[in-house]
């Protein structure tokens, strides 16, 4: 059967990863190509890349250094950020990204996500909505790219964007963005409920349980964290491992499982007994050759 | 080390560039062209895919590729690896684009799936994969590995030649076999291990 994905988010500004809080701050956290480089061995299931300063930027030379990220990057991986036309798909498309996130520029002109479907099949299609409000009655569209909060209800948004041939929405609460303090799930299950195409949850993630909440109280699915991946070690594995743990199908394929080890309160990996770290000296393993 | 020269088709719809960065992983010497004399050249071809039926015809049409295909793979029988869109076109027909004709290499048609099941579509993410045929292709992966899969339709295919499946709901063909045509509607170059295995697998079955 399908399984559900643990997607990372990576968002670039200035050529560099950051941590986004709000919307509004960023703290740096290193290059593109080595967070890919991690992320791709720790056995993540997707990875979306969000160029926050490719809006303000506007020639094509801003989608290069994919081309150079998306050498070893062998999951799927989703680029957004600034895209206006069908010759950026294109571009991006040839530089190596396998979706594209549209967002503001979709929200201004409406027939984009029906031409750009029809070229590049809906499959290839990711729209992203950015929610702001934090209950159901002031859930309200937010326009990134000019900073101010729409009229428009998330819900009939989204019902159109589907309709007009998108082929999965990458969902984002503003208010939940970066504070680690779990999912906006009322938003998730509202959206997702009222989509047949596969809805992404992403901003609030602070460790493996709220992600088990997204999966075990909506019908998302894809889970997205971004910050939440790059502080702590084999952070991917760990989650999987979680959430295998607590009967959620999803893919675990890493040479190290965790499924026998236990995590802590604080979801890191405990301390093995010492027989057992002793008995690990005499075991050889094979590094594999593909 | 492998010598064989190994083409990537680039008629303007596919993620050529995942596909040769695999490839290139692997240390397969790839080309990413439309030029005929390339392609007569090669000891292998890739159809990608990413996009809609029609421009897929449409596009292979405009640059002159369907002649040089056929006499290339039916004819001479050159091995061709078509991959998600780029398996689909090896069939008759898509109900993505009526009225458009695909190459008609393997008998299928392909067809939505099917919106009754109230599952999730486009079928994205990574699913498993139970094989019937052709284990070699999967030498070295576990039971049943997964597969990154994006798609909104599939080859309606009759048994023999189907080498694999996934189960949506029902079963539907994620391997076709016929002779030197392969079709897999999964995306091996965004497979991470399972994906590069499967590649090695094929060339080395090919002996490129």
């Amino acid at each position: 059967m399908l399984k559900r994905r643990l997607i990372a988010t990576l968002i670039v500004r200035e050529g560099i990863v950051v941590q986004s809080i709000n919307f509004c701050r960023y703290l740096p956290v290193g290059k593109p190509a080595i967070a890919m480089e991690f992320l791709n061995s720790w056995g993540i299931d997707e990875i979306i890349l969000v160029d926050i300063t490719a809006s303000k930027d506007r020639s094509r030379k801003r989608f290069e250094f994919i081309e150079h990220f998306s050498r070893r990057c062998f999951v799927p991986l989703t680029v957004g950020g600034g895209i206006n036309s069908v010759e950026d798909i294109r571009a991006l498309l040839n530089f190596g990204a396998d979706k594209i996130a549209v967002n503001s520029h979709c929200l201004t002109s409406p027939g984009f996500i029906a031409e750009a479907a029809h070229v590049f099949g809906s499959q290839c299609i990711v729209v992203s909505i950015d929610v702001a409000g934090s209950s159901p009655s002031d859930y309200r569209v937010y326009n990134a790219a000019q900073g101010d909060i729409t009229d428009m209800d998330p819900v009939a948004w989204a019902k159109t964007v589907e309709t007009q041939g998108a082929g999965e929405i990458y969902l984002t609460s503003v208010a939940k963005d970066g504070s680690k303090s779990g999912f906006d799930l009322a938003l998730i299950d509202l959206v997702a409920r009222s989509v047949k195409i596969p809805v992404i949850a992403s901003g609030g993630a602070g460790n493996p349980a709220h992600i088990l909440d997204v999966f075990t109280k909506t019908n998302a699915s894809a889970v997205s964290a971004a910050n939440f991946f790059h502080f702590s070690e084999h952070s991917v594995i760990t989650t999987k491992s979680f959430l295998r743990i607590n009967k959620i199908d999803v893919r675990l394929n890493t040479y190290a499982d965790y499924e026998q080890a236990c995590l802590g309160d604080d979801f890191r990996l405990r301390k093995q007994p010492d027989s057992y770290l002793q008995n690990l000296l005499f075991e050889k393993i094979e590094k594999e050759v593909i | 080390m492998p010598r064989g020269k190994i083409v990537i088709i680039d008629y303007g719809v596919g993620n050529v560039h995942s596909v040769s960065c695999a490839l290139s992983f692997l240390g397969y010497k790839n080309i990413v062209t439309r030029k005929h004399e390339l392609i007569r050249g090669a000891d292998a071809l890739i159809l990608p895919g990413v996009g809609a039926f029609e421009q897929a015809m449409v596009n292979l049409n405009i640059f002159g590729l369907l002649d040089i295909l056929n006499e290339e793979v039916c004819a001479k029988r050159k091995p061709i690896m078509g991959i998600c869109l780029g398996m689909q076109v090896l069939g008759n027909s898509s109900q993505e684009s009526p009225g458009h004709q695909g190459l008609g290499w393997i008998d299928f048609d392909v067809v939505g799936i099917p919106r009754s099941l109230q599952l999730k579509i486009p079928h994205v993410g990574w699913n498993t994969v139970q094989v019937d045929d052709h284990r070699s292709l999967f030498a070295g992966l576990e039971e049943e590995p997964h597969f990154y899969f994006d798609h909104s339709y599939y080859a309606d295919c009759a048994d023999d030649c189907v080498a694999a499946r996934c189960d949506y709901g029902f079963r539907m063909p994620a391997v076709v076999v016929k002779g030197n045509i392969t079709g897999v509607q999964f995306h091996p170059e965004k497979s991470q291990r399972n994906g590069l295995k499967l590649f090695r697998n094929y060339f080395n079955y090919l002996g490129v």
